[in-house]
């Protein structure tokens, strides 16, 4: 298995921390996932109702990494501030970059977020970039000193699974030595396997499993997924093929009309 | 001395930073500050003076995907 930025991960799945019906859930969902990564944020708090330094005790109770995200920043500056916030609050250099270029789609504005990954990677961090399947893109992000890729499967929340499984593949070709996640867009543990059957190397999603109607069921369903996935790229799986091809010998088939 | 804290314009007695997060009740809470969309990291905040009509945003962990 590849590393990230030197850390071997136990499993492959990157789970959000955010929508849950309670912390409890969240807690319970965590564990049945297995996850070894938790994406976290930073919001406004007041003096007097510290509501995240509660969610904090939770997540230190997890024993995972930490992944802070720039999620809703939609300049370089944004971006490249939060990130020095997160790695003070939360003592780690990794940082899930996100500049987002739209309101709509969510999806990244891919110039914004090679100028900040040049800027924060400089500045020592060690950057998980939200991007598209762009290869372009992504050797620029890879010159500016990102070492992760974390391109999207469809927009965030969308649950749309992988909408352009064809682009995905290509990175992974292109990029065999890259550790690559796919971040976003994933809904169901199908969309997963099929992440981790193009060989990638994580996938991390969040909204299917808070959002499901029991997310401690649907983060085990997830567990399985990654690691079925996970399971089937090493073992090679064959070529599709546009014929039908019997899988029963023909060879001593019977004479019979 | 009057500062926009998260939002919100509120009157404080103290003069830096440090002083600042104490009076509105923060403690020894996790928290990172920036001022005028700047950070502030937390060894400059003894020093840090604030002055009128400064931007202060304080922020926390938060759930986040």
């Amino acid at each position: 298995m590849k590393q990230f930025y030197g850390v071997t991960l136990k499993t492959p799945l990157m789970l959000g921390t955010a929508q849950y019906p309670s912390p409890a859930i969240l807690a319970d969902a965590f564990k049945a996932s297995c996850a070894s990564v938790a994406t976290v944020s930073l919001r406004r708090e007041s003096g007097h109702n510290k509501s995240g330094q509660e969610f904090w005790s939770i997540i230190r109770d997890l024993k995972v990494h930490i992944l802070p995200n720039t999620a809703g920043c939609y300049t370089v500056k944004e971006a490249v501030t939060t990130a020095h916030m997160a790695r003070e609050i939360f003592n780690t250099k990794w940082i899930k970059l996100e500049v987002i270029g739209h309101t709509d789609t969510l999806q990244p504005d891919v110039f914004g977020l090679v100028e900040a990954a040049k800027i924060l990677t400089q500045d020592g961090f060690e950057v998980f970039p939200y991007t598209t399947e762009d290869l372009v893109v992504a050797d620029k992000l890879l010159d500016a000193g990102c070492q992760v890729l974390m391109p999207w499967g469809a927009p965030i929340g969308s649950g749309q699974g992988l909408n352009n499984p064809q682009g995905l593949r290509s990175l992974r070709a292109h990029f065999p030595d890259i550790p690559l996640v796919v971040d976003a867009g994933i809904g169901l543990p199908s969309h997963a396997a099929h992440a981790m059957e193009l060989g990638y190397d994580a996938v991390l999603l969040n909204t299917a499993v808070a959002k499901a109607g029991n997310p401690v069921e649907m983060a085990q369903a997830m567990a399985l997924a990654v690691e079925a996935g996970q399971a089937a790229a090493i073992a090679d799986p064959m070529e599709p093929r546009d014929m039908a091809a019997p899988s029963t010998p023909v060879i001593g088939k019977a004479f019979l009309t | 001395m009057k500062i926009n804290v998260n939002g919100k314009l509120q009157k404080l007695k103290s003069g830096n930073l440090s002083d600042a997060l104490a009076e509105l009740g923060y403690g020894n809470a996790k928290i990172a500050t920036a001022v005028n969309a700047a950070f502030v990291p937390a060894a400059l905040r003894d020093t840090y003076a604030l002055t009128e009509g400064d931007q202060l945003e304080i922020l926390a962990p938060m759930q986040g995907g």
